[in-house]
């Protein structure tokens, strides 16, 4: 029998550990999706196909409620996260380092490094005085706590972008006399355009995904799909919210796929 | 001397930048930075007799972080029960650090060493989870986990139990749970520093006569720790801070860290205490992260 050619890169048993990583990782998720279209309410015993499970979360207001809230805070946070992150990618790229940059980048990035468990109860505490002094509880706290965390996120791929972005092209629009604000609108946004957009989409999914910040922030009947499915795992589990994680997994991926062709580096 | 017309430009173009970051900044302020700041003064007040805090100094939170006082004798002792907590999240955070460390390298291994196109996939099949709810995910291995989950039935089915594992409610379980849900954060570091890896030093080290094991502890290794560093951290610093793992799959006598302090701000409860206990997680986390700096920085030094 011929000897199989040595491969340098080749570490003994690397690959098997490997593919049953990809295995475990996935089956999880598989079975979770698989199983929201159970006709039976087994987690483990397949009784046939039904979209039972989607009907009855369909049918049930607490679900829609939820659904209705997340898009809206989801909505408001990664506009307005995508906005001001622009803004501050564009203020701290392509120049000169100067003075308080770092501090910037520190606060900018502050999320990411926080246990959100901290951030949440904090919130809690600013938010529950706020509320008694103003008398306000609509979902702008919500807002407020979502569009703080989803900056780092939104100003992430638009800083990348910036930074390999050609500074030549608004040279020659600045010789061809266009004003900064020109420059900017005719030359720069459209170049940062793919950037903008997948900032905002990285911020939508994780707003929509946030549990923790959520959960402590939220007044009575704000629930959002992630706290309700929180909520309903003190009851007996139940495969309607396999039906909803199922939905949201699939709302996530979409908007993953788009993120990755829209950053995808054109050799 | 007036400022020429260079350092005026220059000093124009800095204030731009900062009115540009100003928006973000703000909120960043309102909604991060700010409410931290009021947990680290809440933790030096006195606790309110149904919950919240009265607004008068006091070190109490701090002392109740690692002793009590006796209600009969008024003596002091060493908060076992908070102690209890901190090991176990710590320890937990430990092993699920080590236990990622062991199935991430080779799978960041494998993913570094394919063909380009192939690689870009796996690379891609290993984001999506790390993207992925967190709630869904533990949702998920502990459907698999549970009494009456996929894996007990199969065991039972195969005859190898003959009664269902309890692993729900476990530490086992929460150990389970954190590595599958943090898993990600080890192998996208791993892979990064694996991928900037010179394959030709291996070919180099085996024609030097080194085995497998010398090739993979003396050139490997070496190279690539600052990964494994940067990934340890990445992992150490979400489970140490972790809430919903624990609370889904350990129940609610299992605490971890994050549960604790949830438990302070309930009612009737000490909130100084579950503020300061918020302060310490902080600088743990923050000590974490300066060892993360360098380590990144190392790495971008060799390359």
């Amino acid at each position: 029998m011929r000897e199989r050619a040595f491969s340098v890169t080749n570490l003994p048993g690397f690959a098997t550990i490997a593919v049953a990583v990809f295995v475990l990782l996935y089956l999880p998720i598989v079975t979770l999706v698989v199983y929201s279209f159970n006709a039976g309410s087994s987690p483990s015993v397949w009784q046939g196909f039904s979209l039972h499970w989607y009907a009855l979360a369909w049918a049930n207001d607490q679900v829609k409620d939820a659904g209705i809230v997340s898009l809206i805070v989801a909505g408001f946070a990664a506009t307005i996260s995508t906005v001001v992150a622009t803004m501050a990618a564009l203020g701290t790229t392509r120049q000169k380092a100067f003075r308080g940059q770092t501090l910037i980048y520190v606060m900018i990035n502050q999320p990411l490094m926080v246990p959100e468990i901290v951030t949440a109860v904090a919130l809690l505490i600013v938010f529950a005085v706020v509320r008694q002094w103003t008398g306000y509880s609509g979902l702008g706290y919500l807002i407020l706590a979502h569009s703080a965390f989803c900056i780092p996120f939104a100003y992430l791929p638009i800083r990348a972008r910036l930074e390999s972005m050609d500074l030549t092209l608004e040279t020659a629009a600045a010789d061809l006399y266009a004003s900064r604000w020109q420059a900017f609108r005719r030359v720069t946004l459209p170049l940062l355009a793919p950037a903008i957009a997948a900032g905002a989409m990285l911020a939508f999914v994780i707003s929509l995904d946030d549990v923790v910040i959520t959960e402590f922030v939220k007044a009575p009947g704000q629930d959002t799909l992630p706290t309700y499915m929180l909520g309903q795992l003190r009851r007996a589990m139940n495969p309607d919210v396999n039906a909803i994680s199922t939905i949201l997994l699939g709302v996530t991926l979409v908007l993953l796929s788009l993120f990755y062709l829209m950053t995808r580096k054109r050799d | 001397m007036a400022p020429t017309l260079e350092e005026r430009t220059t000093r124009d173009q800095i204030r731009r930048n900062w009115w540009l970051s100003l928006p973000a900044l703000a909120i960043l302020t309102v909604a991060a930075i700010g409410p931290l700041l009021v947990v680290l003064v809440y933790s030096f007040l006195t606790p309110g007799e149904y919950g919240n805090v009265e607004w008068k100094f006091s070190t109490e939170g701090w002392t109740s972080v690692f002793v009590t006082k006796d209600i009969f004798d008024e003596t002091w002792k060493l908060a076992d029960a908070h102690m209890t907590i901190f090991w176990r999240s710590v320890k937990l955070s430990l092993i699920t650090t080590g236990l990622t460390l062991l199935v991430g390298f080779p799978t960041a291994w494998f993913i570094a060493t394919r063909e380009p196109r192939a690689k870009a996939l796996w690379l891609f099949l290993i984001t999506i989870p790390f993207w992925t709810n967190l709630l869904i995910r533990t949702f998920a291995i502990n459907q698999i986990i549970r009494t009456e989950g996929l894996l007990n039935t199969g065991l039972l089915k195969l005859g190898i139990i003959s009664t269902p594992l309890q692993i729900t409610y476990t530490d086992t379980a929460v150990l389970i749970g954190m590595v599958y849900v943090y898993l990600p954060l080890m192998v996208l570091p791993l892979f990064a520093s694996i991928d900037r890896f010179d394959m030709r030093l291996l070919e180099a080290g085996y024609d030097l006569y080194a085995s497998r094991a010398q090739v993979l502890r003396r050139v490997i290794l070496p190279l690539v720790k600052p990964g494994i560093v940067a990934g340890s951290i990445l992992v150490f610093i979400p489970c140490l801070g972790a809430y919903v793992t624990p609370r889904i799959l350990g129940g609610g006598k299992l605490m971890m860290i994050g549960n604790f302090i949830e438990l302070q701000f309930g009612q009737g409860r000490n909130w100084p205490l579950g503020a300061a206990i918020s302060i310490l997680l902080l600088i743990i986390v923050s000590i974490a992260l300066v060892f993360y700096v360098r380590a990144i920085n190392g790495e971008n030094r060799d390359a």
